[in-house]
């Protein structure tokens, strides 16, 4: 939202307006004023609170206004919540108001999303007090008719998420230019489990307030939504460490080898394509560019001479390079979330003839993130220049990989592959020092290294492969 | 120093066999504990058996309280490290043990029907852990008849005698109450916790009752507010305000679980980054776990606090990381008798490797230390430090070799070793047994 469209500052300004609209009657409501003063009070003091303990951290709603679904929701709703069931509804939409005019927003135009998140949840709070209200909820709040006050409670909540969620979706529409079918598409669902949740516990305190105990007592209801709250954030926070530790892990890893920067996370990307390709779910997808991403960490255990080695290589070494995917396997070991990724790591060295290593498996006896991982390495160590030879365009890759397909890679995932490709191209995130590949599709073809008969490293690296074995780039360990 | 390196080495560091001392002091570990659980039996086993002699008032709440304890009991989860893994199951047991009234109408149960439902409740919902073997129940358990029979015995003859309503009405004084009263609850449960702890695992007290009273503030906080809101909502508006009320705090669990899965995975894939070096033929197999396991011991006994002991083990872990950067491998990766320079400029390197990892920056400053004389460290460095080298030179040295360790390090204490922490380390060894690294 760097430069807003005119439509979604018109629309904003909309919002705003119904949003003054609902509150018109406010002169002539009879409200008990005091508590809508101690409301609005409230409402502001826990916004404050939360800015000033998470500044900067980036907390679960980060400082998104109208960037992600549901992001107007925060912990203290339930104080929304329990004025909506308690106040007028001209009363009740004035209490987010001044929490929301006087909340910290990270992102600009400041002012911009300061009053649509006030015209959001005004209209919000006013839609579910006039429906708590219509229903008669507030007397049965007042004199807790139990099973009832749930009931007009329940609809409040409805109503409010529908309202959050029909503005929410439209300022997608308007500002972020999402499709409108796609930015109302599950929003309300998604939101109306975290927002119920929100309202039983803003109707005990409507309740507690209402009872001989007071205000003071309603307040502990919001403990609980404070110290989860507080714990989202400490979890969003050890998740980026946690994946800046792996990235860290990759990075070693591709220093180490000389690679260009960034090829293991290519190849967790194009792994990941693959996958959706073949219609795994989400979570699968995840692990599956995690295998990708982490398929050469065991090169950390070979010593960085043999690596960078520049010229022939003995079988010795040859074989010490080789144990690579065992020591990877060794080392994520004890990661549990990994799961299949494990195998993927060991076996990505296999082939489908069965001439591959570390064990020489054959056909099925692979698992089936080994043979994806497999496709996905090979086809980025082709398309990434190296240090002895300059990168190949897509084309001639997927060529190379087609040709291959059946010794030695698995058709389907090549297949599942190739249509990724065509569907969505290539678009490598972390792309390499030199040019990306795909920028260059009328590359010269890659000069040939001169041939060392005893050397299948440098040959089959340059040449593509090697017609006895078949090897493509593979991951550039060497044989 | 010379009165420290004569005091009689400890039995431990024997080479007879890994565990002679665990042998010797497991008599006196669990009495303590065993006692504790005593009380906690009888006192159930009491309180059952006077309400099964007199029957049960209040059927109603008393049914509705068990059934949400059991099903507490039954969510409970089985984390590695939680303070409270049964959060519902806490409040409620604690929300029954202050309940005033039941929808505007004055209860009268005594504290033995209290403990007694609780009890029941409790052992039903443990039922299915016990049988899959996770968790330790009867600690749980034991922990929660004291701590529900403390805040019944607070609250409950008052309240009956009507002293309650007396001193402080039914207004918000009452709420004050009640809440003052869960603190109370929530203080005797956090030193009854460390107590438990120590007895079992003889680490010292202080730090493990302020470990516990900060995790009273995380989720003890909720579950405390929870307890008092049920109370008195209860008393508001019956006893359906409990299903209302779950809620709520089962986000807060929900959102603990998370963060605690995280949290373990990190772990993992730190220990991962740790194994590199021992993979690639840098250090011994499990150098960096043993290091870590024995650093996190020292730094206990030393008192470090909770997130300081986290800080020390991941540092711990990583401290030879540097040695990837290494084009040749130290021999036997024993960085301890190399040259103090080169042991400076491996632990650099090791530095700028774990800035890169987005762990905390302290741990970087403990790896980038590890090598410093012992008055210029911090005392985690100084930590990883001792216990690094007593590792590296008690696997090499075969039989004895802990003996020596000792000997060196304690003889390294003018400039190179911090003397606390290596007498702290000999306190942990005579201990533990942790003294032939080659276990494990």
């Amino acid at each position: 939202m760097r430069s807003v469209p005119p439509w979604a500052r018109v629309y904003v300004v909309c919002t705003a307006l119904a949003a003054a609209f609902c509150a018109v009657p406010v002169p002539d409501t009879r409200a008990p004023w005091p508590a809508v003063a101690l409301f609005a009070v409230l409402c502001a003091a826990c916004e404050l609170l939360a800015a000033s303990r998470f500044a900067g951290d980036g907390g679960p709603e980060g400082a998104g206004a109208s960037g992600e679904p549901g992001a107007s929701l925060r912990w203290h709703t339930p104080v929304m919540l329990a004025a909506a069931f308690l106040l007028p509804p001209p009363a009740a939409a004035l209490v987010p108001l001044p929490g929301a005019l006087l909340a910290r927003v990270e992102q600009r135009p400041r002012r911009l999303r300061r009053v649509w998140r006030a015209a959001q949840l005004a209209l919000s709070t006013w839609a579910a007090s006039k429906v708590h209200w219509s229903l008669g909820g507030r007397d049965a709040v007042v004199t807790s008719d139990f099973p009832y006050a749930l009931v007009a409670a329940g609809a409040a909540v409805v109503a409010f998420c529908l309202v959050l969620t029909v503005l929410d979706g439209g300022i997608l529409a308007l500002a972020e230019r999402v499709p409108v079918r796609a930015a109302w598409r599950g929003l309300f669902l998604r939101s109306l489990a975290p927002v119920a949740v929100h309202g039983l516990a803003g109707l005990m305190m409507a309740v507690l307030w209402r009872s001989p105990y007071g205000p003071a007592a309603a307040l502990l209801v919001l403990l609980p939504m404070y110290v989860s709250w507080w714990v989202f954030a400490q979890y969003h926070r050890e998740r980026a460490a946690h994946r800046a530790t792996i990235r860290a892990l990759v990075q070693a890893v591709d220093i180490k080898d000389g690679y260009t920067r960034g090829h293991s996370e290519r190849v967790g990307q194009a792994s990941m394509m693959i996958a959706r390709e073949l219609g795994m779910d989400d979570e699968r997808a995840e692990v599956l560019r995690f295998a990708g991403i982490l398929h050469d960490v065991g090169k950390l255990g070979v010593p960085t001479r043999l690596l960078r080695k520049d010229g022939p290589l003995t079988p010795e070494e040859r074989r010490v390079i080789e144990l690579h995917p065992e020591y990877g396997h060794e080392m994520v070991r004890g990661i549990g979330f990994l799961g299949e990724a494990r195998s993927a790591i060991l076996h990505h060295h296999e082939r489908l003839d069965g001439s591959g290593y570390p064990y020489g498996l054959k056909g099925g006896q692979i698992p089936e993130f080994a043979r994806v991982v497999a496709v996905a390495d090979a086809f980025d160590a082709m398309t990434s220049t190296r240090s002895y030879r300059r990168a190949r365009p897509v084309p001639v890759a997927l060529e190379e990989l087609e040709r291959c397909a059946g010794a030695q890679f698995d058709p389907r995932m090549v297949e599942a592959f190739v249509r990724a490709l065509v569907r969505q191209g290539w678009h490598p995130a972390v792309t390499a020092d030199e040019t990306p590949p795909h920028a260059e599709p009328h590359h010269p073809p890659a000069p040939r290294v001169p041939t060392d008969p005893d050397s299948g490293r440098r040959t089959d690296r340059a040449a593509g492969p090697d017609p006895r074995r078949g090897t493509v780039g593979g991951s550039g360990s060497g044989p | 120093m010379s009165t420290l390196s004569r005091e009689p080495l400890p039995p431990a560091a024997g080479p007879t066999g890994p565990l002679p001392p665990a042998g010797a002091d497991p008599p006196r570990v669990p009495l303590a504990l065993t006692a504790v659980r005593a009380v906690a039996a009888l006192v159930a086993v009491a309180a059952l058996a006077v309400t099964l002699w007199g029957g049960i008032d209040e059927r109603g709440a008393a049914l509705a309280f068990a059934v949400l304890i059991g099903v507490g009991e039954l969510a409970r989860w089985s984390g590695a490290e939680e303070r409270e893994s049964a959060p519902l199951a806490a409040a409620g047991a604690l929300a029954y043990a202050l309940l005033g009234e039941n929808a505007g109408h004055p209860t009268h149960d005594g504290v033995p029907q209290i403990v007694a439902v609780v009890t029941a409740a409790s052992l039903l919902g443990c039922v299915p852990h016990v049988a899959k073997g996770r968790g330790p129940t009867a600690d749980h358990l034991t922990r929660r008849v004291l701590t529900v029979a403390f805040a019944a015995v607070c609250f409950q003859p008052l309240y009956n005698e009507g002293r309650l309503t007396e001193w402080a009405g039914t207004g918000p004084a009452y709420a004050a109450l009640v809440v003052a009263l869960l603190l109370l609850t929530a203080l005797w449960d956090a030193v009854l916790a460390a107590a438990m702890a120590h007895a079992r695992t003889r680490w010292p007290f202080g730090p493990l009752l302020r470990d516990e009273l900060r995790g009273t503030l995380g989720i003890g906080s909720a579950v405390c507010a929870t307890g008092a809101v049920m109370a008195l909502a209860v008393a508001v508006a019956g006893l359906w305000a409990l299903p209302v009320l779950c809620l709520p705090l089962l986000l807060t669990q929900l959102s603990f679980r998370r963060y605690a899965a995280v949290r373990t995975t990190y772990r993992q894939t730190i220990a991962s980054l740790a194994r590199a070096t021992e993979i690639a033929g840098y250090t011994p197999a499990g150098h960096a776990r043993r290091v870590a396991a024995l650093s996190r011991a020292v730094g206990r006994e030393l008192g470090l606090s909770g997130p300081e002991l986290t800080i020390l083990e991941y540092a711990a872990l990583m401290h030879d990381i540097g040695q990837l950067s290494l084009v040749d491998p130290v021999p036997g990766g024993a960085t301890a008798a190399l040259a103090p320079a080169e042991q400076r400029r491996i632990a650099l390197l090791g530095g700028a490797v774990v800035r890169q990892t987005g762990v905390a920056a302290e741990v970087a400053v403990v790896v980038e230390r590890q090598a410093d004389p012992y008055r210029e460290q911090p005392v985690s460095a100084s930590i990883v430090r001792a216990v690094n080298a007593y590792e590296e030179t008690a696997g090499e040295a075969g039989p004895g070799g802990p003996f020596r360790a000792l000997e060196e390090l304690r003889l390294g204490t003018a400039r190179d070793y911090r003397p606390e922490v290596v007498e702290s380390l000999a306190r942990v060894l005579a201990r533990d047994g942790l003294t032939l690294p080659l276990v494990g």
